[in-house]
């Protein structure tokens, strides 16, 4: 796998131009993600009604395997509603722990070329961290962080 | 591009001594290792290795009190390490040299010994911004404890410490200690120690200059600079880790109460009372790293064989190089001003993150650093999440500064939008 496999064209794409990068001023959830070590920061905001997500989205920067997955999750999971939000959070971070598991391109879409990244090990919480702030959100915790 | 300037006049080959580094024939990711994070450790001369295997294979046994021959060999070539040592820092005494892990521990010995001597509550310690973590905590942890002020010296946008500035903080704040990188490891610019330490002097106040970046790359004499304290890591200087030393004049060094208790650094241990040894001992409880103070000695001899003027001279004409290829890559900026600098280069490249910078340098097999550096107020000082940092030691070779280039131009490409 080269590096243009990893910085696939939807990945490049989300990174300069990421959806959903803005604040929620209504947002019924919202969490700050931390990775200690690169210092990145990404918050998450969350709009909830009725047990589902109407709304996602973040702020922050980061490098662009951060940036691209805050983006994609933020389209992926709108619309969801909590119960299938955390279980998509979970199956997320199997995923990019074991390269072992199969990645159902039908289900992850676009995230898939994220998912890539668990091929390199120094990489993998630059995906994670924006997961890790939503986690952090949906639980009530207003800080996490990828450690 | 400028031409490659050459060293060969001085007696030095950089093919010779890239031989002598069994890592460097290394392949990464299928291409051959460009080490560029010599500032976070350096590689090791076989030298160093050999030496530590004889150590192992011949030698061993525990130093100090034994009266069996390999334990007087072992004692002998630990003492004699530490003159080695002595002698590469220029400390007039080998007793004046303590032997720690590291920097670190240097620093934090000698901040708890000057927390029960020298400093009393309300008192001010005065830093940087652009120290290193290890160079921060320590004396937050001790300001906690003993209700001392810490004060800290501006640095200018470059990253490069402001030298008028942190006089006028050393006169204003009246600090009663003064610490301070040699070298920053964030951003390479190397600070005017002994112009600092005497204006430190003149405020009464005491000098602990972290000597991390510096020693491996330039010759250190902390006599001439006359600082108070020195500390500084063997793992940086081409020896093994978990060595490293804290100097320190001796009187003052004397001054300190022990760091930590244990065997080899007591008199005589009692339950109506302990007395301690002298110097350096008293400050080296339990069963030091023998073999890595050995093998740190083997480093500085070997070091000192290739002649540090030479290797200096080299790694100059490799930062010289490095600054003005960088140049012609569109949207860099290289941190820490145009003074003078150790051989490292910190950048940011407009529009693309460091640790993406990283990965695409990785997969060309060249390793270099980025983030924060363990340097997170200056960071947050010039606004930034951190750099991509390219450090390098005198087995570096110009061709490696060539691929780094090549390897940022076409990282330019693929984010260029």
């Amino acid at each position: 796998m080269s590096m243009e496999d990893l910085y696939q064209e939807i990945v490049l794409e989300h990174s300069k131009r990421p959806r959903n990068r803005r604040a929620i001023p209504q947002a019924s959830h919202r969490a700050k993600g931390h990775n200690p070590l690169c210092g990145d920061e990404i918050e998450v905001y969350l709009k909830v009604e009725d047990e589902r997500i109407v709304d996602l989205s973040f702020q922050g920067q980061g490098c662009a395997i951060s940036t691209a997955s805050a983006s994609l999750m933020s389209e992926s999971l709108t619309g969801l509603s909590l119960v299938e939000a955390r279980q998509r959070f979970a199956e997320m971070m199997t995923l990019l722990k074991d390269a072992g598991v199969p990645v159902d391109a039908s289900k992850w879409g676009d995230l898939a070329a994220v998912i890539g990244v668990r091929r390199y090990p120094g990489r993998i919480k630059c995906a994670s961290l924006a997961w890790h702030a939503l986690q952090g959100a949906l639980d009530g915790r207003p800080e996490s962080t990828t450690e | 591009m400028m031409t490659r300037p050459t060293t060969e006049s001085q007696g030095f080959s950089v093919e010779a001594v890239r031989a002598d580094f069994p890592i460097l024939r290394t392949e990464v990711n299928g291409q051959p290792l460009a080490y560029f994070d010599n500032a976070a450790t350096s590689q090791k001369p076989q030298a160093v290795i050999d030496r530590m295997t004889a150590y192992y294979s011949t030698e061993n046994a525990n130093i100090h009190r034994g009266v069996h021959a390999l334990s007087q060999a072992a004692t002998e070539a630990y003492e004699a390490a530490r003159k080695v040592v002595a002698r590469f820092i220029g400390a007039p005494e080998s007793r004046e040299v303590i032997f720690t892990r590291g920097t670190t521990e240097a620093i934090n010995l000698v901040a708890s010994g000057l927390g029960q001597t020298v400093l009393q509550k309300g008192d001010t310690i005065l830093l940087t911004e652009l120290e290193h973590h290890a160079n921060i905590v320590p004396w937050q942890l001790l300001a906690e404890r003993k209700g001392l002020r810490i004060e800290v010296a501006p640095v200018f946008d470059t990253g490069a410490l402001d030298v008028e500035g942190m006089k006028a903080k050393i006169v204003a704040s009246a600090p009663k200690v003064v610490a301070f990188s040699h070298a920053s490891n964030a951003v390479g610019c190397i600070n005017p120690a002994r112009e600092l330490i005497d204006a430190a002097h003149s405020a009464g106040a005491l000098v602990v200059l972290d000597g991390a970046q510096s020693t491996a790359h330039f010759p250190v004499n902390v006599a001439d600079l006359d600082c108070d304290f020195f500390a500084f890591s063997g793992h940086k200087v081409f020896g093994p880790t978990g060595i490293g030393a804290l100097y320190g004049k001796a009187d003052l060094l004397g001054s300190l109460p022990p760091y930590q208790g244990g065997g080899d650094m007591i008199e005589k241990v009692s339950f109506k009372g302990t007395s301690f040894r002298g110097l350096p001992e008293r400050f080296e409880a339990g069963t030091p790293n023998i073999a890595g103070a050995i093998g740190l000695a083997a480093a500085m001899v070997y070091v000192d064989g290739l002649g540090r003027e030479a290797l200096d001279a080299q790694e100059r004409a490799l930062v010289e190089y490095a600054l003005d290829a960088l140049t012609s890559v569109k949207g860099v900026r290289v941190l820490g001003g145009d003074g003078p600098r150790v051989s490292l280069v910190s950048f940011l490249m407009d529009g693309v993150h460091p640790h993406d910078i990283a990965s695409f340098l990785d997969a060309e097999g060249i390793a270099v650093r980025t983030g924060h550096h363990c340097a997170q107020p200056l960071m947050e000082r010039l606004g930034i999440p951190g750099t991509t940092r390219a450090s390098f030691a005198f087995y570096n070779t110009f061709a490696e500064i060539d691929r780094l280039v090549k390897g940022l131009h076409r990282i330019q490409k693929v984010f260029g939008s």
